[in-house]
């Protein structure tokens, strides 16, 4: 036999480990899943034990899931990078990342452990303690604004005492939700800002500034839509909100005031530095801003906060608008909680990496106006739209709240339709404003974008409204000759089309 | 009760430092450290540095941060407004409104003042 040695350990040892591991596996398994068929077969899952009735529970349920939440969230950074790497290859009809690992699923391992093993450079004028303490500072806020987001409903689930427990899943929840929000997200723009000054660097002091203007200017926007969900649910706890949505996907927020959602994932974007407000990392003007001087695992932990802000941001969207873990079913079958709430994750994620795929960054200035001439008029108004929609339909009952809200909504698409599509004045700026596109909402700028995606959210309950009209008249009359009627009508528009394109 | 909701949060932020702190240490043990006066000078697109790295700030930064004071204080009064908004029905509709209008005269203000431009 060669001695053959992986890692300078000889084959015969790695082969005998092998075979210890696998036989103490099988044990287990079977020891576990003997255990599981027994607790399943007493009839015990169908009185759970309460986790907060249980002394061990309430003690283990937080660090356990609390390490699993970390986790979870550690490994979604990694794998985003990857997502994100993999989607913008693919808009750019590019392979992306495929060496390592099959179709480059150990891309991220790969990455972490180079950096790992990059040198740590502390540049000489650094001011050392602070230069240390602000990834940190960037990167523990964002962790801990996950903590009142739920992954899912309370599931029960087995333990090793052999009993069933009903557990929750989230680390807290707590009154004061969207206040926790609010206030860690503010914490990490200390990070930012210590992180430049701390460089002594120009380019990481002038991105410090400029990441700190721009998150807290687009934080005014983000809180006060995160008011509207709290006004729809009347609590301000995260649970709280999403239960307010559950039932049917027509009972989340984002069909009772889509101008809230909107401005959220807009101020979300532009709080989590993405492109196109990434304006603080651009490399043409700025290096990389704020982040200049860092190298190694610090740098690393910047990648970081900013891919958890992503992962975060999408939690907290989905929880607020998007009706969090709920979808069809998950009443009865609290365990398909989870997997909803990460395909919406995900989905959000593609959303934030499409964005990124497509609007250039936006210059500095109109960035600013953007924030503070539209965001935040706007997100004032979606909140007087909801508080007065809410209180009027709690004195008139349902009718009122639509016929309220369906006039609101008029006159916002008016508005809309008023400031985007007028015709500019003769005033000397009126060609540099003609082909901004963002402020004059031209076909295929960010405001035209926001405005098409706004429109058709608005759209959705008319047509729906049309729909049953259609179809209620046809069933009232059912008669056989408004059949041919009925079908006439059709037939000429797609026999229009048909024309038009067989003319073309 | 109130303050043990927040317990598994001390939880988290206990992990998370941790986790942060350990990345941090796995970093320094693993990786080299070699200074040169060359590499730890500040990086200016391979010039020499020029003057001090943290320099006098334009005043719009400072003028922003004073709007955002004001209306955050304006956002963070909304919260509890939304909590109870149901509770006091038109009365309190009638007095958010009036808090509204007069921070909107206010933005309208600065915005003719011109304090929202960056020229």
């Amino acid at each position: 036999m060669m001695s053959r040695k992986i890692f300078g350990i000889p084959l015969p040892y790695i082969l005998g480990a092998l075979l210890v591991g696998l036989i103490v596996t099988v044990v287990l398994i079977l020891t576990v899943g003997v255990g599981l068929y027994n607790m399943l077969a007493d009839g015990s899952y169908n009185t759970p034990i309460a986790c907060e009735q249980s002394e061990g529970c309430r003690v283990l349920q937080p660090i356990l899931f609390t390490a699993l939440f970390l986790f979870i969230v550690v490994t979604g950074f990694a794998y985003t990078t990857l997502l994100e790497r993999k989607f913008i290859a693919w808009f750019q009809q590019r392979v992306g990342p495929n060496r390592v690992g099959p179709s480059g699923l150990l891309q991220p391992a790969a990455d972490g452990v180079k950096l790992i093993f990059k040198e740590d450079i502390m540049p000489a004028k650094a001011y050392k303690f602070v230069y240390i303490l602000a990834p940190m500072i960037k990167v523990v806020p964002v962790l801990i604004v996950m903590a009142v987001t739920p992954l899912g409903p309370r599931v029960t689930i087995p333990w090793f005492d052999g009993h069933w427990y009903n557990l929750p899943l989230y680390v807290a929840d707590i009154n004061v939700g969207i206040l926790w929000i609010l206030a860690i997200t503010s914490i990490a723009t200390y990070g930012v800002a210590l992180a430049g000054w701390s460089s002594n660097n120009k380019y990481a002091m002038l991105g410090a500034l400029r990441a700190t203007a721009q998150m807290i200017s687009y934080e005014l926007a983000l809180g006060l839509a995160m008011v509207v969900p709290v006004m729809l649910a009347g609590t301000m706890s995260i649970i709280g909100i999403i239960e307010a949505q559950s039932g049917s996907p027509l009972n989340w927020f984002v069909f009772q005031n889509p101008l809230a959602a909107a401005i959220l994932m807009i101020a979300l974007l532009a709080e989590t530095n993405r492109a196109p407000f990434d304006l603080p990392e651009a490399e043409q003007e700025l290096t990389a801003g704020y982040m200049t001087e860092y190298s190694g695992m610090k740098f690393a932990l910047f990648m970081m906060a900013e891919y958890l802000g992503m992962i975060g941001s999408s939690l907290i969207a989905a929880s607020l608008f998007f009706g969090g873990y709920h979808f069809f079913l998950v009443e009865s079958a609290p365990f398909l909680g989870p997997i909803f709430m990460i395909a919406k994750v995900v989905l959000f994620l593609i959303g934030f990496i499409w964005v990124r795929a497509t609007l250039p960054r936006i210059r500095y200035d109109r960035l600013m106006s953007f924030g503070w001439k539209v965001l935040l008029p706007l997100s004032l108004l979606s909140v007087v739209w909801t508080a007065i929609a809410v209180v009027i339909g709690d004195v008139f009952g349902p009718v009122g709240y639509t016929i309220v809200s369906g006039a609101l909504f008029v006159v916002l698409i008016g508005g809309a339709y008023f400031a985007f599509f007028r015709k500019p004045e003769a005033d000397p700026d009126a060609a540099e404003i003609e082909f901004d596109p963002v402020i004059t909402g031209e076909r295929g700028g960010a405001g035209w974008v926001a405005l098409q995606v706004v429109g058709g959210m608005l759209s959705v309950p008319f047509v729906l409204y049309k729909n049953t009209i259609s179809l209620l008249d046809k069933l009232a009359t059912l008669a056989p000759e408004d059949k041919p009627q009925t079908n006439a009508i059709e037939p000429t528009a797609s026999g229009d089309s048909s024309g038009a394109g067989g003319a073309d | 009760m109130a303050l043990q909701q927040f317990a598994p949060i001390a939880v988290m932020i206990v992990m998370a430092v941790a986790l942060t702190f350990i990345i941090l240490v796995i970093s320094r043990i693993f990786g080299p450290y070699r200074p040169t006066s060359r590499k730890n000078a500040p990086y200016e697109s391979g010039m020499k540095p020029i003057g001090p790295g943290t320099r006098r700030m334009p005043v719009k930064f400072y003028l922003v941060a004073v709007l955002f004071i004001l209306f955050d204080i304006e956002v963070i009064f909304f919260l509890p407004y939304a909590v109870v908004l149901r509770d006091l029905g038109i009365y309190g509709l009638v007095t958010m409104g009036l808090f509204l209008f007069i921070l909107t005269v206010g933005l309208v203000y600065e915005w003719k003042k011109g304090a929202l431009e960056w020229e």
